[in-house]
């Protein structure tokens, strides 16, 4: 026991005495060095004894002190610059938000990668007063500008080209560092489920009473004048049927439109072969074309097409066309499909065209097309069991994909829709 | 994007301009675009807000006017800063007529709602819309950027919203041949429908003189016409 706290003690004591020795070998050596000094012009003893004395007790002390004060150094000089040596820019880039900072007059100074996403253009010097110009914006930006309050928080949507729903804050950078930031939260999400349910009720409701009204109609005509005449009931079963088909189809074609509308800006990420993939829809299809008595033609060029895309939303866009053109060109007796790479056009855009040789469409209908339930001839199509959806779903499609759809017709020889992939 | 001039009162001039032509754009896009709505919903009250925010437009042309006028008297300006008051003034002309149009079509709100229209037709007439005021946003976002160099995309979608209108007109013309009682409400449609193509061709109109200020060139004169309403005529079916 008491060895034990001796030893202790001693310890102590030594530990103790290292770190005064520690503390104060400058004043050591310094007093080493005059005395060796002093010795020397007494005597004139060698002076390389001196340059090694001197030596020793540099090499003795300053290891000593380097590895661990520099440590200690290095930890205080890490928690005190962890933030200030951080660039601004690399913290916005990590923001995963749309945000932009912006000086005293209102210029943007930086916008990070996610802001120019959802904004385009944000180069830094132009004015955000221009660039945000919903009346709200204008009064927030400016009140944070002009010192009314430190930070604000409201509510923007911007409805062209797709509807968007943000909560913007504007708040003043620190104190005095003449710089504002804006963050914008975004809110469309919970917009578009909300919007989403109105418009299903709104479209499914008008477009199912058709069907329905049919339906009931002829239930009525079989449980009365119809009772026993077998002919007209099976006549009138027929009908039903393909009615309750026609629903399902657009219960089908709104809930995949529905879908699509909740996220516009899907990034497409897959590299797709094209010829694969339109070859895929021909087979596919080949029933309705036979049913139709439509021979399909292809024109595919020798080499290897790639586009950017989701497989399925793509293979959804080439079968409404092609189904189309089987339908409402059966009069034509065939359809032509031609896959152009990027070298045949000026813009570098590979395109797939879909030649039907039908009627064609009247040139006032053509710029509505895309419309939905829009129908050229509303007889027409739902004798063809159409929804008036599938080319609403194929603009959508292809507006994710950057790609875009144009249509040529003239009144006799057939129309052709052609699908526009920008350059890679 | 403003040079600096000696006097910093002169930049703050000139930057009070562009700031308020920005906010009237703000103001015209939204008016257009809740007339539109309250069309489709039909909602008078929404439509009374439009009439009344048309003030604050008028109210903001003439400020504009008054003081581009004391600048010129108190500046001189030469070159690129009379081109941007100038400019200021066309622009803030353009946006007060856009601001009238779209107040023109909430006026009609009331009118149209008496009978509900098919949906088919409020469809069309919001596809419209929706061309025209990406068209006024896009060409308001150039101000901002000043990058005129993609200008020419006003010109395409200035023909796609001239073929959206003709088609619609057409449209509204077989509605009332159909039944003469849609004559009233149709013929209101077809204004509003008027209007917002009115609306792209100021829009139009705002790209050229932006394009003037910038380059201090005209843009080129190319300017092809795709309204053909002047000849559209329906046959007259002997039933």
């Amino acid at each position: 026991m008491t060895e034990a706290s001796n030893e202790k003690r001693g310890r102590r004591m030594m530990r103790l005495f290292i770190h005064r020795f520690r503390q104060n070998r400058w004043m050591l050596a310094a007093a080493v060095v005059c005395v060796l000094a002093v010795h020397m012009i007494a005597d004139g003893a060698g002076p390389v004894a001196i340059a090694i004395a001197v030596l020793l007790v540099c090499a003795a002390l300053a290891p000593s002190r380097m590895p661990r004060e520099r440590a200690a150094e290095a930890v205080a000089a890490a928690g005190h610059h962890a933030l200030e040596g951080m660039s601004g820019e690399h913290l916005a880039a990590a923001v995963t938000d749309p945000l932009i900072v912006f000086d005293g007059d209102g210029a943007i100074v930086h916008a990070n990668q996610a802001a120019f996403d959802a904004f385009g253009n944000l180069t830094p010097g132009i004015l955000l007063l221009l660039k945000f110009r919903a009346p709200e914006m204008q009064e927030m930006i400016q009140s944070v500008l002009f010192g009314r309050v430190s930070s604000r928080e409201i509510d923007y949507v911007e409805r062209v080209p797709i509807e968007r729903a943000f909560r913007v804050t504007a708040s003043a950078v620190g104190r005095g560092t003449g710089l504002y930031v804006l963050v914008f939260k975004d809110q469309s999400e919970a917009r578009r489920i909300d919007r989403m349910r109105a418009d299903f009720i709104a479209n499914a409701s008008h477009e199912l009473r058709t069907p329905l009204a049919s339906i009931s109609g002829f239930v009525e005509t079989l449980r009365g004048p119809a009772r026993d005449d077998a002919a007209a009931r099976d006549h009138f079963l027929q009908i039903m049927q393909n009615q309750t088909v026609r629903m399902a189809r657009l219960i089908d074609d709104l809930l995949s439109l529905s879908r699509l509308e909740m996220r516009p800006t899907l990034k497409p990420g897959v590299r797709i072969d094209l010829r694969g993939l339109v070859q895929n829809v021909i087979d596919s299809l080949a029933p309705l074309a036979a049913e139709t008595g439509v021979s399909i033609e292809r024109d595919f060029p020798d080499m290897t097409l790639e586009v950017y895309g989701d497989r399925d939303e793509l293979f959804q866009v080439f079968e409404n066309l092609l189904e189309n053109a089987c339908k409402y060109g059966q009069s034509g007796g065939r359809v032509a499909i031609s896959i152009a790479g990027p070298l045949s056009s000026p813009e570098g855009e590979t395109t797939v065209t879909i030649r039907d040789f039908g009627p064609g469409i009247a040139e006032e209908h053509i710029p509505r097309l895309t419309e939905r339930f829009y129908r050229v001839d509303a007889g027409a199509s739902r004798a063809q069991k159409g929804t008036g959806l599938g080319l609403a779903i194929v603009k959508h499609i292809l507006a994710r994909h950057n790609a875009r759809l144009s249509i040529r017709s003239t009144l006799g020889e057939g129309a052709a829709f052609t699908v526009h992939f920008p350059p890679a | 994007m403003q040079s600096h001039h000696i006097v910093s009162a002169y930049d703050d001039e000139l930057k009070f301009l562009t700031r308020k032509i920005a906010a009237m754009g703000g103001h015209a896009e939204r008016m257009v675009d809740q007339a539109i709505v309250a069309l489709v919903n039909a909602d008078p009250e929404l439509a009374q807000q439009v009439v009344r925010d048309d003030a604050t437009l008028d109210e903001a042309e003439r400020e504009i006017d008054d003081r581009a006028i004391v600048i010129i008297a108190k500046r001189q300006p030469v070159a690129g800063d009379l081109r941007e008051i100038i400019g200021a003034i066309r622009i803030s002309a353009d946006l007060e007529r856009v601001g009238d149009l779209g107040k023109n079509v909430a006026k009609r709100v009331v009118a149209v709602a008496e009978g509900r229209q098919p949906v088919s037709l409020y469809r069309g007439l919001q596809a419209l819309a929706e061309l025209a005021l990406t068209q006024l946003k896009e060409v308001l976002d150039v101000y901002a950027s000043r990058s005129v160099e993609r200008i020419e995309f006003v010109r395409d979608r200035d023909n796609q919203i001239d073929a959206m209108y003709t088609s619609l007109f057409r449209e509204l013309l077989t509605y009332m041949m159909e039944d003469p009682r849609n004559i009233t409400p149709c013929t209101h449609l077809l204004f509003c429908a008027k209007n917002i193509e009115r609306i792209g061709d100021h829009a139009t109109n705002i790209a050229e003189t932006i394009y003037y200020v910038v380059t201090g060139d005209q843009m080129p004169p190319e300017r092809p016409k795709q309204d053909k309403t002047h000849r559209v005529t329906l046959a007259v079916d002997t039933q």
